[in-house]
C-alpha cells in the first residue's frame, strides 16, 4: 500500500524515504505483478536518473514540486520523450515520440517520475483491454475477468498498488469504467480542462484526460496539476475553471438527481445495491436526492457510436506509414503502401471503427447518420442543461455490471453496450467521477457522480464528501 | 436475415479507408457493421426539428494566437528524426506514377 500523495511527498521532503527507493520499489512491484499484464514498457534508466537527481536536490535543501520524487504510470497513449509510445497498437509498436504530452510535462515539473506505460485497448478503442494488439490485462480481483478499458492497464496498476497513481484518457468512459471494475477513483474532467496536446487522438470532440487514484484527494492533487489552459491545445478552457485544491470546499447541502433512465436498465443486483446504499447514506446526511428523468439519455450510445467512429476514421487517417508508424517495405507503389501499411498495422477493432466512421461520413449517408447524430447530441446537451437548472449533481451507476469475464462479449455491439452509462457525459462535455462503493463477491462496484460543465471543483468537493460518508 | 449493409457497401468503405479485407473478414464485418448500423438507426425516429448540430461542446469559437514563433524545446530536425525515411529533410515515399 502506498500512503496518500501528500504524505508521500512529505516523507520525501523530510528525507524519511528516498525517491530512488520508491522508483526501485515500483519496478519490483511491476515484476511481482507481471501475471496481470498491466504494463507495456518501462523507463528504468531515465526514471532512476531522475530519482537520483531529486534525492540530491532534496538533500541539499532545494524547494521542489508537489510530487517531487513520486513515481507514476502513464497510459500508453501519452507521448513521452523517454521510451516508446505505442497506444497498444502494432502501428506504433516501435514509435518513439519526438515531443511530450503537456500533461506529462506538468507532472514532471512538479517532480513526478514516469516509470512505465500501461496497457490499453489499441488506440483506446474498447472497454476491456481485449482490443490491445499486444495482450489482455487481468482484473486484480479475478484474473479470469477484464480490468475494464480502455485505461485498463492504468486502473489495474493502481488497484494492485504498483504505483501511487496513474493518468488516463476518457473518450466514452475509458477512465470511469475501468476505475469501477478495479475499485479505484477515476476522474473525467470537463471537456477542454486538460490539454490534449501530445495525447494520441481518438475522438477529438470527446477526448478528455484525467486521473486514476486510490482516493479523491489524490485525484484532486493530480487534476490541480494537469488542468489549465495550454497554448498547444486551442480547445483548452480558461484557467479560471481549472481544478484548484484551494477551491475544494466542504459540501453540506446539494440537490442530487438520481438518473431514472439508468435504473430501468438491467442493472446487476450488486450495482443496484451499491447505488441504493450510497443514496441512503447521502439522504441520512441531509442531502436532497430524488429521481429525475432525462428522456434523451437512452439515445446517447447510438449518438456516440456514430460520432466517435466518424472522428476515429478521420484521426486514424494519419497512420499511412509514410511518415511514422508501421511501414511495409514490400509495397510496389504509393497507393499500394497505403493499403499494406493500414491493413497490416491496424487491429480488428480499429478497422471496424474506421469503416463505420467512413460509412456514416460517406456521401449519401452523411445527413442520415452523422448530421442526425450531431442533432441528437444537441438534444442530449439541452436535456442536461434543463436538469442542471434544478439539480447541482446527478448520480447513477458507472457501469450496469461488475467486471465481466474475458472473451464473454459475443459481438462488438455487445461490448459497446457496456458504455451506455458513461458516454453521455462525454457527449455533453460534463465532468464525472467513478467512486468505489462496495465489494460484492470479491468484485468492486462503482457509482458515478456527474456535474454541469466547468463545475469540476464543485464535483470534486462533493466526491470528497461522498467518499467520507461511504467510509462511515 | 436481410442485412442492412451489402457486401458491396463494406468493400466500398474498406477501399475508401485504404484497408484490404479477406473474404472471411468480409463476412464478419458485414455482420458486425450491419448490427451496429441497425442499432444507431434508432436515431432516425428522433424529432430534431429546430435544433442545430453540435460540433463543439464548451462554446469556444475562433481561438486566436499571435502569429509568432514560440520555442517549445524541440526543433523541426527533432521532429524529422522520428520519421521512417527522410532524405534532405524530405519524406521519402514509394513511387507515385509509372
Amino acid at each position: 500500500m502506498w500512503p496518500s500523495l501528500k504524505d508521500l511527498a512529505k516523507d520525501l521532503r523530510n528525507g524519511q524515504v528516498k525517491s530512488v527507493d520508491l522508483v526501485n520499489k515500483t519496478f519490483q512491484l511491476i515484476e511481482d505483478n507481471k501475471e496481470y499484464k498491466t504494463i507495456i514498457s518501462v523507463q528504468k534508466d531515465s526514471a532512476l536518473k531522475k530519482a537520483q537527481a531529486i534525492d540530491e536536490a532534496l538533500k541539499s535543501g532545494h524547494k521542489l514540486g508537489r510530487l517531487a520524487g513520486i513515481p507514476f504510470i502513464a497510459k500508453d497513449n501519452f507521448l513521452t520523450i523517454e521510451g516508446y509510445t505505442t497506444a497498444a497498437s502494432n502501428v506504433l509498436k516501435n514509435f518513439r515520440a519526438p515531443y511530450q504530452a503537456t500533461a506529462i510535462n506538468l507532472l514532471e515539473e512538479e517532480g513526478a517520475i514516469c516509470v512505465a506505460k500501461s496497457n490499453m485497448d489499441a488506440f483506446a478503442h474498447g472497454s476491456s483491454t481485449e482490443n490491445s494488439d499486444f495482450f489482455t490485462t487481468s482484473n486484480p480481483f479475478d484474473q479470469e475477468r477484464v480490468p475494464g478499458g480502455s485505461s485498463g492497464g492504468s486502473s489495474a496498476s493502481v488497484a494492485l498498488n504498483i504505483a501511487p497513481f496513474s493518468i488516463g484518457t476518457d473518450t466514452g468512459g475509458s477512465i470511469r469504467q475501468p476505475a469501477s471494475f478495479c475499485g479505484i477513483v477515476g476522474y473525467k474532467p470537463t471537456y477542454g480542462l486538460v490539454s490534449r496536446s501530445g495525447v494520441i487522438a481518438m475522438a477529438s470532440s470527446t477526448d478528455t484526460i484525467g486521473s486514476l487514484t486510490k482516493s479523491v484527494s489524490d485525484g484532486i492533487l493530480i487534476m490541480d496539476i494537469i488542468s489549465g489552459q495550454d497554448k498547444l491545445d486551442s480547445t483548452t478552457l480558461d484557467s479560471q475553471y481549472k481544478v484548484d485544491s484551494k477551491r475544494i470546499t466542504k459540501v453540506k447541502k446539494a440537490r442530487i438527481g438520481i438518473i431514472k433512465e439508468y435504473l430501468d436498465y438491467g442493472l446487476d443486483d450488486s450495482v443496484r445495491k451499491g447505488l441504493d446504499l450510497t443514496i441512503q447514506k447521502l439522504k441520512d446526511q441531509g442531502f436532497l436526492l430524488e429521481p429525475v428523468s432525462i428522456s434523451s439519455l437512452p439515445l446517447a450510445l447510438a449518438v456516440y457510436y456514430v460520432l466517435c467512429p466518424a472522428e476515429v476514421s478521420s484521426n486514424l487517417s494519419r497512420y499511412d506509414g509514410l511518415r511514422y508508424g508501421y511501414s511495409d517495405d514490400q509495397s510496389k507503389d504509393l497507393e499500394d503502401s497505403y493499403f499494406k501499411n493500414r491493413t497490416n498495422g491496424f487491429g480488428k477493432e480499429a478497422k471496424r471503427r474506421i469503416m463505420i466512421g467512413t460509412y456514416v461520413l460517406s456521401s449519401g449517408y452523411y445527413e442520415a447518420y452523422y448530421k442526425k447524430a450531431q442533432l441528437v447530441r444537441t438534444k442530449i446537451i439541452n436535456d442536461f442543461k434543463e436538469v442542471f437548472s434544478k439539480y447541482d449533481f446527478l448520480i447513477g451507476p458507472t457501469v450496469p455490471t461488475v467486471a465481466f469475464k474475458k472473451n464473454s462479449k459475443n459481438s462488438p455491439l455487445e461490448m459497446y453496450l457496456n458504455d451506455i452509462m458513461t458516454v453521455a457525459a462525454n457527449l455533453a462535455g460534463l465532468p464525472a467521477i467513478s467512486l468505489p462503493v462496495l465489494m460484492n463477491d470479491n468484485l468492486p462496484v462503482g457509482i458515478q457522480l456527474i456535474a454541469n460543465q466547468k463545475k469540476d471543483n464543485e464535483l470534486l468537493s462533493l466526491a470528497l464528501e461522498v467518499e467520507e460518508i461511504l467510509k462511515s | 436475415m436481410s442485412q442492412i449493409l451489402t457486401k458491396d457497401d463494406v468493400l466500398k468503405v474498406a477501399k475508401l479507408a485504404r484497408i484490404e479485407i479477406s473474404s472471411q473478414e468480409l463476412e464478419d464485418y458485414l455482420k458486425e457493421l450491419s448490427e451496429i448500423i441497425e442499432y444507431v438507426k434508432q436515431l432516425e425516429k428522433v424529432d430534431t426539428s429546430n435544433l442545430k448540430p453540435t460540433n463543439q461542446v464548451t462554446g469556444l469559437s475562433n481561438v486566436y494566437r499571435n502569429d509568432q514563433v514560440l520555442d517549445y524545446g524541440y526543433t523541426p530536425g527533432d521532429l524529422l528524426d522520428s520519421l521512417n525515411k527522410i532524405e534532405d529533410s524530405y519524406v521519402k515515399v514509394k513511387r507515385v506514377i509509372e
